[in-house]
């Protein structure tokens, strides 16, 4: 029989704010053990917690990002359980009044080649709520230490409907959120450091069913390819049960990426009981519709919506954009360098996807230098573009001048100028250049005067050759065709 | 001298300070000197940090020689229930639980009464964590009745109300949950003030059950009351159920002349259950308002007879998760014996905590378990606001309400210890005030005739303490119940 998955994910995003969620103590990642806390991370007798709004706006612009709807009011409930990680004892959470609910996000699975456009498909969020992160847990042979810095950081747990039928679909939704949520600010999303981790349900049921089986749900998947190879490992062993007569039972497994297998944490009957109540300390949050505009506005372009346009406006190929448009500071890079010249947008482009991507991986061992080290500027790239459209520049120098900006910071203008690198425009001087290179060959010559074009470029070498590469190809071309048919 | 200064209210202790006919340090040293004379007998203190309150006593005299002092309570002892935390001073809420744990940090009221200028004398006994009704549930021992120390003193905050009406102290904070300040100020003859839920941070203080705890004022007179609220009330921060309002000036609001207010009577505070001498006090003390020109209202409270149980409900369920904190990982009491995470939580707590607080954690996590919690927490929450409602409704006729605050004078040590339920039934009068989020406040208004004080409490409008201070201040102008001390 064949079985289709149903697949449903738990994303928790730690939120880009610069203090915690419930007290002024900074948030961060790789500083020394316990040093972000305060009495009030620490659970210390007699603390309060105290909302943090910009947590607040940075979940309501994560509901507007994927057209969700944002309530007028959310409230906080008590999530109680033991455990050495959670200072409390209990978490703060939303049960039953979350700040984001509903909303869709766009998703794109893999094309035939990475030069062709996958199919898009929505899937639909079920709601956002905000809580706070725990500390973490480091075990040692004998003891286990336990660092609160991570404790009370604004987490925003992102739950999707069952809509998922693939661990492809599955790592999509995960690309498409962190694309994002990067792209408008609300989280860095570095599964690396924990900003963005993922629970997911998953249950089989033969192709075509309309009823839903049990599912198990699967903790601890940190990584892409966590995410997909658990889930891929957890629709074969449940097919396998159900193709052997079995049943599956719901529980919690955990996915142990070394060995590769799910295995059992607790079933549903073990499952705890949070006894969550609404927080007495906290007030309901309300949120003004104003604001909620305000924020609205303030929104950057969706990537997909983004993609859409600079196919449209700018004739770019899918493959240009899915450099420039899936990476934020990439597409950020052009907008504003195509905002200072705005003649060119495909040449700025294929300047950023290709020399700017070869450049910064170029001096890197590992990986591509941080957009943020960057010694070149939007600016520059426009320049460039523009001083080689005004036939100032050939884009066969252009290529060094490329290096040379990128390497010092220098102005592309200044480096022409510097080495004297301007492209010349002695058609005189072309001509006799071009003359001579005609009599030297005259297969060639011949061959363009019975109309074969492509046969110019046996002249644009040697005119490049004695003019040092400063020639203009395309007055070379103009000046043979000339010289050969009148 | 000493023994003049030490029954004298912290008004008139303002005043000698402002003539220069005493110091701080004398002050200080002589309420030192009597509670190093009584603490064998009435065991209030847990902690008389001796050397800290000294030195800040001569801060205070010297701000005064230099004319830099900061108001009234500048060089006053101020002794705090052991619930409110002091910066780097020991805060154990009267458990072995937090017995090792030192603060690391002030509570908004101790701040508050620090920028005051404030002498901070000693932390004040209590039932553990606030839960109690006699102090007997202190892990260190009880406090005792200055007016016959075999008898309780009330509770929770006990050991501040014992405090005051021994002369230890003039002024003391407590915390009231469901009658913890009012009903010890009762038992122990002295003024003490449960605010409108909201009116005081509770930052800082160790959370019993959070949308009860209020913090308040304990005092010989309703001026020092209000003098001590007037210091630590206020919107805070750092507390998001505390409220944005402007505080009045209570004292210059008890210069006004005395009103005809409505005062309204709820007949079922009158009913069974009520001692007969109390109930003789407090109908005296209801026709002294009357013959005054006030207009006495019969109203009703008929949901008043639910609060007992809807309170054991809520607090406990509250208290279940706030005090799961208390675990041995980062602070207070670890046990010795544990082999793991999960029996570390068992044999700490277990070690820890007494059988009061065990029975309210093991009541409140019942109450909110899957199953449960419709029946128990989510009714209690319904029945709550009906029981606000019945206080706003009544409210529509009467400015305030007179009842009397405990249903018996002071008991004797161990005579409800091992019955919960009578102990409960302690709290009748009051703990509809905390579920409507209500001011209340007991005063003197009598002596049983084996010579122990009864109280009368007077139920204010939310956020109306000045109104509710004048009413008590009329009555207490014109009786001096105050004048008489207890024999220690």
């Amino acid at each position: 029989m064949e079985y289709e998955a149903v697949i449903g994910l738990e994303v928790h995003v730690q939120l880009k704010t610069r203090t915690k969620m419930f007290t002024r103590v900074e948030q961060g990642f790789g500083h020394e053990p316990n040093t972000l806390t305060n009495p009030v991370i620490m659970g210390l007798p007699g603390v309060l917690p105290v909302l943090n709004l910009a947590a607040i706006e940075q979940s309501v612009r994560m509901g507007l990002v994927f057209g969700a709807e944002v309530p007028e009011v959310c409230r906080w409930d008590r999530k109680n359980y033991f455990y050495p990680d959670s200072p409390k004892n209990y978490q703060l959470t939303q049960l039953h009044e979350p700040i984001v609910v509903g909303g869709e996000v766009e998703i794109e699975l893999p094309g035939p080649s990475r030069n062709v456009m996958g199919e898009h498909k929505h899937i639909r969020l079920d709601h956002a709520h905000l809580e706070e992160d725990v500390g973490k847990l480091n075990h040692y042979d004998f003891d286990s230490l336990v660092d609160y810095n991570r404790a009370g950081t604004p987490l925003l747990e992102i739950v999707t409907q069952p809509d998922l039928r693939s661990p492809e679909e599955a790592v999509a939704l995960l690309q498409s959120l962190r694309m994002h949520l990067v792209a408008a600010g609300i989280s860095d999303c570095d599964m690396e450091k924990g900003q963005m981790r993922c629970d997911a349900n998953v249950s089989v049921r033969p192709q075509g069913a309309d009823y839903l089986n049990k599912r198990c749900e699967m903790k601890n998947l940190n990584s892409i390819s966590g995410v997909r190879n658990a889930i891929a490992y957890e629709i074969r062993r449940q097919a396998k049960v159900y193709e052997k007569g079995g049943t599956v039972i719901q529980e919690t497994r955990r996915w142990d990426a070394e060995s590769g297998v799910t295995t059992s944490m607790r079933s549903k009957e073990e499952a705890h009981d949070y006894r969550y109540f609404p927080d007495p300390d906290l007030m309901p949050v309300r949120l003004p519709r104003e604001r909620v505009e305000a924020l609205r506005a303030e929104l950057p372009e969706g990537v997909f919506d983004q993609q859409r346009r600079y196919m449209e406006q700018y004739d770019f190929p899918y493959t240009l954009t899915s450099v420039i448009c899936y990476d934020f500071e990439l597409s950020r890079f052009f907008e504003l360098a195509h905002a200072e010249y705005d003649q060119n947008p495909k040449a700025i482009a294929n300047y950023i996807a290709n020399e700017l991507q070869r450049e910064r991986a170029a001096g890197e061992e590992d990986g591509l230098l941080p957009m943020s080290q960057l010694l070149i500027t939007p600016s520059h790239i426009a320049e460039l573009v523009r001083i080689i459209d005004e036939g100032k520049l050939t884009k066969h120098l252009a290529k060094d001048v490329f290096t040379e900006m990128f390497q010092t910071g220098k102005r592309p203008a200044a480096i022409v100028k510097e080495k004297g690198l301007e492209q010349e425009d002695n058609s005189d001087e072309l001509e006799g250049i071009l003359k001579e290179a005609i009599a030297k060959n005259q297969k060639a010559a011949d061959d363009v005067r019975a109309g074969n074009e492509k046969a110019i470029n046996a002249f644009v070498g040697p005119a490049m050759k004695a003019t040092k590469g400063k020639a203009n190809p395309q007055q070379v071309r103009e000046i043979v065709l000339k010289l050969l048919n009148g | 001298m000493a023994t003049d200064l030490i029954w004298q209210s912290a008004t008139a202790l303002s005043a000698l300070l402002e003539k220069g006919e005493v110091t701080s340090r004398d002050l200080t040293e002589a309420f030192i000197a009597r509670a190093q004379a009584v603490e064998p007998s009435v065991h209030a203190y847990l902690d008389l940090h001796t050397d800290y309150a000294l030195e800040q006593a001569d801060q205070a005299d010297q701000r005064r020689q230099l004319g830099q002092v900061r108001g009234p309570l500048d060089g006053i002892p101020v002794s705090l229930k052991n619930v409110i935390s002091i910066k780097d001073l020991p805060l154990t809420a009267a458990s072995k639980m937090l017995e090792p744990f030192v603060s690391p940090y002030d509570a908004t009221t101790t701040l508050k009464l620090k920028n005051a200028g404030a002498v901070l004398l000693g932390r004040l006994n209590m039932d553990e964590f606030a839960m109690g009704s006699s102090c007997e549930n202190s892990a260190f021992g009880p406090t005792f009745n200055p007016w016959d120390t075999e008898r309780i003193p009330g509770g929770s905050s006990g050991g501040s109300a014992a405090c005051v009406a021994a002369g230890e102290t003039p002024l003391s904070l407590g915390s009231d949950t469901g009658g913890s300040i009012r009903q010890p100020a009762s038992l122990c003859g002295i003024v003490g003030m449960k605010p409108t839920y909201g009116l005081v941070s509770r930052y800082g203080l160790a959370a019993f059950a959070s949308s009860l705890d209020q913090i308040g004022p304990m005092a010989h007179t309703v001026e020092d009351a209000a003098l001590l609220l007037q210091t630590i009330a206020g919107y805070d921060p750092l507390d998001s159920t505390s409220f944005n309002t402007s505080i009045p000036d209570y004292r210059a609001a008890l210069q006004e002349a005395p009103k005809k207010w409505r005062l309204g009577v709820p007949t079922e505070f009158f009913g069974e259950g009520l001692d007969p001498e109390v109930k003789e006090a407090v109908q005296r003390a209801i026709q002294w308002y009357e013959a005054q020109g006030c207009e006495i209202v019969e109203i009703s409270l008929p949901h008043n007879e639910l609060s007992v149980p809807v309170y054991y409900v809520l607090a406990p369920a509250e208290a279940s998760s706030n005090l799961a904190r208390y675990d041995g990982v980062r602070y207070g009491h670890r046990s010795s014996e544990a082999k793991d995470a999960i029996d570390l939580y068992f044999k700490s707590r277990g070690e820890g905590f007494g059988p009061e607080v065990k029975r309210r954690i093991l009541l409140g996590t019942y109450v909110l378990s899957s199953g449960y919690y419709d029946a128990y927490y989510l009714r209690a929450q319904k029945v709550r606001t009906l029981i606000r409602n019945d206080y706003l409704k009544a409210f529509e006729q009467v400015d305030a309400i007179l009842t009397p605050t405990s249903p018996t004078a002071a008991f004797k040590l161990g005579e409800k210890k091992d019955d919960p339920l009578s102990m409960y039934l302690a709290d009748i009068y009051t703990i509809s005030v905390n579920l409507a989020g209500l001011p209340g406040l007991s005063m003197p208004c009598g002596f049983t005739q084996d010579k122990l004080p009864i109280g009368l409490q007077v139920i204010g409008q939310p956020f109306k303490e000045s109104e509710l201070f004048q009413i008590a201040h009329a009555y207490e102008q014109a009786h001096d119940w105050k004048t008489t001390h207890p024999n220690l």
